[in-house]
């Protein structure tokens, strides 16, 4: 890491150390714990993405579908059968992992609108399943009586416990996915983006490795699936539509995606903007939300955290210098 | 290495009858050749020949309709191009085709992707072998920078780099995937006449390293100059093979091709002419 | 009675399927027209029917002008919208990767979708069929009269495209913009001016299939998204940017919807068109009726 991210990841480890602890000082603020754990489980989701998208540049409309596959798996199997929530995990992980991999296989060999529709059209067809699959997912009217974690004998209750559990598992993906990328898997899947035909011909074999993070994207989707599952212990089909997944691009997006700090800080800011400010005009959000992904894609298409950079280094650079010939 | 490699008769690259149609156009009408280890082979051909086509058939990126082509005794027309390029086969394009927003140092990096291994989980999990190979692929990639002289360069993104530099570090990302053969798609295009001096420099030092060059090139001064053998193509088909200097005086070639003027110049466009006690190898 | 309507279901079924499938034409010919100009696939699409339908029943219900004034400046409200997203959205992206400009559309769809639903509220709406008379019955099975309607327009506007992008100096200009937008500007076509045209148009082609299908299926502010998705399956299925694929292979999608719905599963009737989609998309990209060559030289 450089020196200046890794100040970032220090700063952001301590900031949520102790954000359970400062929130809980005043009432006002003490729900916000409660946001960040939905924050903290959709940047699971969104770290995957931003791999995929960002570096890899291939388009998932179908993120939704994975976290509900990694969510309804982990209901049925405890809520159904009693299963230890963590192997529940760890099977509905595996399920969205062999579906992504079915699935990617032929779409990510689709460039582009193909591969979006097909993308589209999968998390459809599975929004599809949870409604009529009645008997399994308990249909519109939902599955509930999902149980908590158990983690070392202890039972997971209580925000701020959550948050540690959610934010554990965040800043381990944050990690692993930000050493894949400094690699020379990382560096592979950004030549993809700049030029697949020259990146296959120095030898990289881009079909595997863009279904590769495809499943990785997926993986990701399905432990925050999990986990919230078992956080809100109710699920209905209505979390993982295809505005959901909509949402999800947005946050990668609003960030900036070429950027896993892009997509932590969009992932937050979008989240507070839906559960705290977008209650009040809840009739609003979608247009909220297709105004600012317009307006991004129009006009910040490298997202906030790049364009912040970009502002604050050349903020500094006005400063005058004597070597600065002006202009 | 270090020597200059001697042409034996085995050949590295064999092509055989090779056919390509795109719809109704017929770009390849059965080109065939075999190509001796060690040498550094021109395709020459007016503009439309099939000089392109014939390299993507040969990189994998586009299968022959019908035809053979044979890299290091293996058949390996229709293999995806990655395989082939671990296969030891590795090309530059006609249109400068870097990852023009990564530094010159990760391009040269991902031409090592071929001759490594670590994957996801031991990228994600830094195991002790993933930080040992980093740092290999870190070295070899600093080591064929300093080969081309682009070194000084190493952090900057390839898009900033001036088209000439451009061209070598395709070069450089070729070497790197430490091919037994490589195929350059017009190295000289763009370049002026210093660089292109420079080029032909690089040309005979990576030969002199034991690698194949198959060059496609307009500039007939470099192809003149370096090559061993030439190969003209026409219409798809092969027209001529053999030394720069018999090629310089095919009639057919001449009438063709480079035209009446250059043959009343008396092909005086390269003035080292070349000697002819090269082992002319048939085709 | 029941017996001989029993006897006829797979008839009543069949007509049910031409009528949707007709619709999902419609949907596809939207998407061939932009895509024959700029290769750009709209997301946006299904909105246009979801508005088309909406706008009818505004200017019909809550203007009072009658039924076809109402449904003509329902179509023109959508081409208008079609213009707008292109002269102001497109246009402003047209240098973007195709990654933002999938974005951009997606984005303007939500946006319609959002305005949509802010204007109208979430009830569906019905506009009156076409024409007065009832249904009536034809070999046991009992047609209405808008499905009727919904055959013809579908036909007349597929004939007409394809006359108009044959033999029309406009048609054949915008097709040229496709090929080759910087060859089409030397011989002095003003690409911008039919790039702008084909989205007015490719709206109002949404627009009437929005008009023509909110007497029978009704229409709500949610309905694009799932209308866009199947119109763009009989568009692949089809082979993108045939007209007369886009017909045949919505009527397929649309039977086979229809068959789903009467003999396996009526909440699966939606995923039968997704999956038909997935397929095609993975399996023949090219479509049935296009050529897999020429899918080779587009962009994708």
């Amino acid at each position: 890491m450089s020196s200046r991210e890794k100040t970032a990841f220090v700063g952001l480890t301590v900031f949520l150390a102790v954000f359970p602890w400062v929130s809980a000082l005043s009432r006002s603020f003490s729900h916000y714990v409660d946001v960040m754990i939905f924050a903290g489980i959709f940047s699971l989701v969104t770290i995957g993405l931003s791999l995929l998208m960002g570096f890899a540049g291939q388009i998932s409309l179908a993120q939704a579908a994975f976290f509900g596959i990694g969510a309804y798996g982990s209901g049925i199997l405890t809520g159904h059968f009693h299963w230890n929530p963590w192997a529940a995990m760890l099977a509905g992980v595996c399920v969205a992992a062999a579906v992504a991999w079915v699935v990617g296989v032929p779409a990510l060999r689709l460039k582009g609108h193909y591969l979006a529709m097909a993308t589209l059209g999968f998390g459809v067809i599975v929004h599809i399943v949870m409604n009529e699959e009645v008997d399994w997912t308990g249909g519109p009217s939902g599955l509930g009586g999902i149980p908590g974690i158990r983690l070392a004998g202890r039972k997971i209750s209580g925000d701020a416990a959550w948050f540690y559990l959610v934010w554990a598992f965040v800043l381990a993906a944050f990690l692993f996915s930000r050493h894949v990328l400094h690699s020379r898997v990382g560096r592979a899947l950004r030549a993809i983006h700049d030029d697949e035909k020259a990146a296959e011909a120095m030898g990289v074999p881009v079909s595997s490795l863009k279904v590769q993070v495809f499943v990785y994207s997926a993986v990701l989707a399905a432990v925050a699936g999990s986990l919230y599952a078992h956080y809100v212990s109710f699920l209905s089909p209505g979390s993982f539509d295809l505005m959901w997944s909509i949402r999800f691009v947005l946050m990668v997006v609003f960030g900036g995606m070429q950027s896993l700090w892009g997509a932590l800080v969009g992932t937050v800011l979008l989240t507070f903007v839906g559960n705290e400010w977008l209650q009040v005009f809840a009739d609003f959000e979608i247009l909220v939300y297709g105004g600012i992904l317009l307006v991004m894609a129009l006009f910040v298409p490298q997202g906030l955290v790049v364009w912040m950079d970009a502002f604050f280094r050349r903020r500094s650079r006005l400063q005058p210098t004597p070597s600065d010939g002006g202009s | 290495m270090g020597d200059r490699a001697v042409p034996d008769a085995s050949p590295v690259l064999e092509f055989h009858d090779v056919r390509m149609h795109f719809g109704g156009v017929t770009a390849l009408k059965g080109v065939s050749s075999r190509i001796p280890k060690g040498i550094i082979q021109s395709v020459i051909g007016p503009n439309g020949a099939g000089k392109t086509t014939l390299l993507n058939c040969i990189s994998g990126l586009l299968t022959p309709s019908s035809g053979s082509v044979v890299f290091r005794g293996e058949a390996v027309q229709g293999k995806p191009p990655h395989e082939i390029a671990r296969r030891g086969l590795s090309r530059t394009f006609q249109h400068v085709a870097l990852f023009p927003r990564m530094s010159v140092w990760e391009n040269v990096m991902v031409g090592r992707h071929a001759r490594t291994r670590a994957g996801f989980w031991a990228a994600g999990f830094r195991l002790p072998f993933m930080r040992a190979e980093e740092r290999r692929i870190r070295e070899d990639a600093e080591r064929w920078l300093e080969f081309v002289g682009l070194h000084p360069e190493k952090d900057l993104p390839a898009g900033a780099l001036p088209l000439g530099k451009q061209k070598i570090l395709e070069i450089a990302r070729a070497l790197a995937t430490d091919p037994v053969l490589i195929l350059l798609d017009e190295p000289a295009g763009g370049l002026n006449t210093r660089e292109t001096e420079e080029l032909g420099d690089l040309l005979k030092k990576i030969q002199a390293k034991g690698v194949t060059v198959v060059l496609v090139e307009h500039d007939m001064n470099l192809v003149m100059d370096i090559s061993d053998r030439v190969l003209v193509l026409h219409f798809g088909q092969v027209l001529a093979c053999g030394s720069p200097s018999e090629i310089k005086d095919n009639p057919e070639v001449i009438q063709a091709y480079l035209g009446e003027d250059w043959a009343e110049a008396g092909g005086g466009l390269t003035g080292n002419s070349l000697s002819g006690d090269r082992e002319d190898t048939p085709c | 009675m029941a017996d001989i309507f029993h006897g006829a279901a797979w008839l009543q079924y069949a007509l049910g399927g031409l009528t949707i499938g007709a619709i999902y034409a419609l949907v596809a010919l939207g998407y061939n027209i932009i895509y024959n100009v700029t290769e750009i696939i709209n997301f946006a699409q299904g909105e246009f029917v979801m508005l088309g339908g909406l706008f009818g029943v505004f200017y019909y219900q809550t203007c009072g002008l009658p039924l076809g004034p109402a449904l003509l400046a329902a179509v023109a409200t959508v081409a208008l919208v079609g213009l707008l997203l292109e002269r102001y959205v497109i246009r402003r992206a047209r240098h973007a990767t195709v990654l933002s400009m999938i974005i951009v559309t997606i984005a303007f769809s939500i946006l319609l979708k959002g305005g949509a639903m802010l204007a109208w509220g979430k009830d569906p709406y019905r506009l009156p069929p076409f024409s007065r008379s009832g249904a009536f019955l034809w070999h046991g099975v009992a047609v209405q009269p808008q499905a009727l309607w919904v055959l013809g327009i579908g036909a007349v506007v597929v004939g007409a495209l394809t006359v108009f992008f044959r033999t029309s100096f406009y048609g054949k200009a915008m097709l040229a913009c496709a090929d080759n937008a910087d060859a089409a500007r030397l011989t002095g076509i003003p690409v911008r001016t039919m790039v702008l045209l084909s989205f007015g148009l490719s709206a109002a082609v949404g627009a009437v299939a929005g008009v023509s299908i909110c007497p029978i299926t009704l229409m709500e502010y949610d309905r694009g998204a799932l209308l866009g998705l199947k119109g763009f399956g009989a568009a692949v299925l089809g082979g993108l940017g045939q007209f007369y694929g886009a017909l045949v292979a919505g009527i397929v999608l649309g039977l086979a919807e229809s068959f789903c719905a009467g003999y396996v599963s009526s909440g699966y009737k939606d995923a039968v068109a997704l999956v038909l989609l997935m397929l095609a998309l993975f399996f023949k990209p090219e479509g049935l009726f296009g050529s897999k060559e020429a899918a080779g030289l587009k962009r994708f």
